[in-house]
């Protein structure tokens, strides 16, 4: 099986003015279709800027980048976009829906700038299933903000499976959700990766790298571990857990 | 990406900060609104004018006696007296492509009639004068060459005249006194209103010019000649073979000035198209200065908003949108802003040169081609000042827009 993203000594390097910051250093790592992976580190750990390559807004300034077995480390601006529209789904911590815009016109987006135009009727059509996927489709005329957290990050997840891409990309989903809300999207996740979606998640929450099926540990611009999870966290038994710790001090019924 | 899509983003983008786009818009109304009235009022002037003009007759020649100068002294045109009839009569039988001619003696004079008096323009003139000026008569008939050889006492009168010495009846058949003598009224002129000078045209008492010159005036000399030629093309020519003519005849050697002035009409109407031309460049001016203003407005507003909607940026480029489709999107946002300045402005340019015709009486043209070329350049104004914002917005980097608070 060939591996859905590929990394070769992957480097980063930013000038700022005199100085400069090395933010990742030489990192190979291969990911399969059906994973789900999470890469972790704390602030400055380069996690962020892997996650920035990987999902094709910013290339390596050393090292290869194999994306579907295509070299995509030396594409011009516009080859990227392209790429991003049709093999990366993103997922943003702020969710990043545009507002006064309802929830199924920000699913529409992604294919407003596809190469092969669809009618409005088959985006329409693709953009109402893809809220189905993610259990929306009755809210598809609401504005974000008319729904919740955890909803409108819904949305976005439906915005970035629109376009079926081959890789799902979440940075920090559930920086801005409480546990309870951060555990039905990690749910939603784990449903697409059931269903055969790969999925990388950056964070910095060990409970919710445990919902993942691979953590990749990273520290100063380096890859420090890559560990397979054994002991899951499946989102249904924590939700079912999360219920019944609430009613037992009568939070809820 | 399809430009109907991107025209809805763009309306609705608009629609999402109505004040500010109606401020910014207004810029342009206002210049595109007097853009369109101002040249509505200047080609309803113009068209006056050239109707008034056309009110000359068509294809007429003035030939104006010169002035005269005796010592160093010099009098004012006419003076010269050198113009004679055999001139006109001259002109008519020898320069080719005149059709007629009308000597003409201008002269001023009390008339009086039925206990009513009146101080007015009297012409003497040739039985062809009203065919030349195409001027009809209203009743009546003009008199005719019998008349002007029997000096007759005959007149035909303008609409003024009928107003101040006729008011109650037909005048036709009565008699009025010009230094007392007195003459049969034949027909009355049709109105023809105020001249390209703005004198009355209608106040005149139009004579023989051969009892002009023998029983009122006493003059042998003619005020101007009236000439028409056969075509506006051939006018050169027959300026020329007037002028040859009148210097061969009074005897101008070479070296000496003319002691006649000939004018064409379309000299005449050249002294107006100039005002008229001043008056558009300045227009022309005062608009373009006032779209640059209204163009500033829409650019600043476009910079204000593509800062605002950086983080819309980074997620639309993020999803897949390349440079173009954000440079698109910006610039027909600020194309739509400038057209809908553009339409709303002739929609007011119209309506007020509408409404300065029917307040001040004004007239006023509103020409195709001005709401055209209005259109046009202020959709223009929103390419050239949108561009650089739109630019601008396409060029942010992903990254750095997604993370823009």
């Amino acid at each position: 099986m060939t591996a859905v993203i590929k990394l070769v000594n992957v480097h980063k390097t930013y000038h700022t003015g005199e100085v400069e910051v090395q933010a990742v250093r030489g990192v190979s790592m291969e990911i399969f279709p059906g994973e789900f992976v999470a890469i972790m580190g704390a602030s400055g750990s380069g996690k962020s800027t892997m996650m920035n390559i990987i999902g094709c807004l910013d290339r390596p300034t050393e090292g290869a980048y194999f994306l579907d077995g295509v070299d995509v480390s030396h594409l011009d601006r516009d080859e990227l976009a392209a790429i991003r529209n049709k093999k990366l789904g993103f997922v943003f911590q702020g969710f990043n829906l545009l507002s006064r815009t309802s929830a199924l016109e920000n699913v529409e987006l992604p294919m407003l700038y596809t190469q092969d135009h669809l009618s409005a009727a088959v985006q329409r059509e693709h953009a109402i299933h893809a809220l189905e996927i993610v259990g929306l489709a009755d809210r598809a005329d609401h504005h974000p903000n008319q729904l919740s957290g955890g909803q409108q990050q819904r949305v976005a997840i439906a915005r970035a499976l629109v376009n079926k891409p081959s890789v799902l990309l979440a940075d920090e989903p559930t920086g801005n959700l409480d546990t309870h809300t951060s555990a039905e999207v990690m749910g939603v996740f784990q449903k697409l990766n059931d269903a055969g979606i790969t999925i990388v998640m950056v964070t910095h929450e060990l409970d919710i790298a445990a919902f993942t099926k691979r953590n990749v540990i990273m520290r100063d611009g380096l890859m420090v571990n890559d560990t397979l999870v054994e002991r899951r966290s499946i989102a249904e038994e924590v939700l079912r857990n999360l219920r019944q710790a609430q009613q037992a001090v009568k939070l809820s019924v | 990406m399809r430009i109907a899509a991107t025209l809805r983003m763009a309306l609705r983008a608009l629609r999402r900060n109505k004040l500010r786009s109606a401020l910014t818009a207004l810029g342009i109304i206002i210049g595109v609104g007097a853009v369109i009235a101002m040249v509505g009022i200047g080609n309803g002037a113009k068209s006056q004018v050239e109707a008034q003009i056309a009110s000359l007759g068509q294809n007429v020649i003035l030939v104006f006696a010169g002035n005269w100068s005796s010592s160093g002294a010099r009098s004012g045109w006419g003076s010269a007296g050198t113009m004679m009839v055999d001139d006109a009569l001259a002109i008519a039988r020898e320069v080719p492509g005149v059709i007629s001619v009308s000597p003409e003696v201008r002269d001023h004079q009390q008339i009086l009639a039925e206990g009513m008096n009146w101080y007015t323009t009297i012409l003497g003139e040739g039985p062809d004068y009203l065919d030349i000026r195409q001027w009809p008569l209203q009743v009546g008939a003009m008199f005719t060459d019998q008349d002007v050889r029997g000096t007759t006492k005959v007149c035909i009168i303008g609409k003024t005249i009928v107003e101040q010495i006729f008011p109650n009846d037909d005048p036709v058949g009565r008699v009025l006194r010009i230094r007392n003598i007195p003459f049969k009224v034949l027909g009355v002129l049709a109105p023809k209103g105020l001249s390209v000078m703005g004198t009355d045209q209608d106040d005149v008492v139009i004579i023989p010019y051969t009892s002009e010159m023998k029983r009122v005036s006493r003059r042998t000399n003619l005020s101007s000649i009236n000439v028409e030629c056969a075509s506006q093309d051939f006018s050169d020519i027959v300026q020329r073979g007037i002028s040859d003519l009148l210097r061969q005849r009074h005897r101008l050697g070479t070296g000496r000035d003319d002691d006649f002035t000939i004018r064409g009409q379309q000299e005449i109407a050249d002294t107006f198209t100039a005002t008229s031309r001043v008056m558009t460049v300045l227009l022309g001016a005062i608009v373009s200065v006032s779209l640059i203003v209204g163009g500033i407005g829409i650019m600043n507003i476009m910079l204000v908003s593509v800062t605002e909607r950086t983080r819309e940026i980074g997620i639309r480029m993020a999803v897949g949108a390349h440079g173009r489709d954000i440079l698109l999107q910006f610039l027909i946002e600020a194309i739509t802003l400038s057209s809908l300045g553009g339409v709303i402005g002739i929609a007011m340019g119209i309506g007020s040169a509408k409404l300065l015709s029917a307040i001040a009486g004004w007239p006023t043209l509103v020409s195709a081609t001005s709401v055209a070329l209005a259109f046009l350049f202020s959709a223009a104004v929103g390419v050239f000042f949108g561009f650089y914002p739109a630019r601008k917005a396409s060029n942010l980097d992903p990254i750095d827009a997604l993370r823009y608070e």
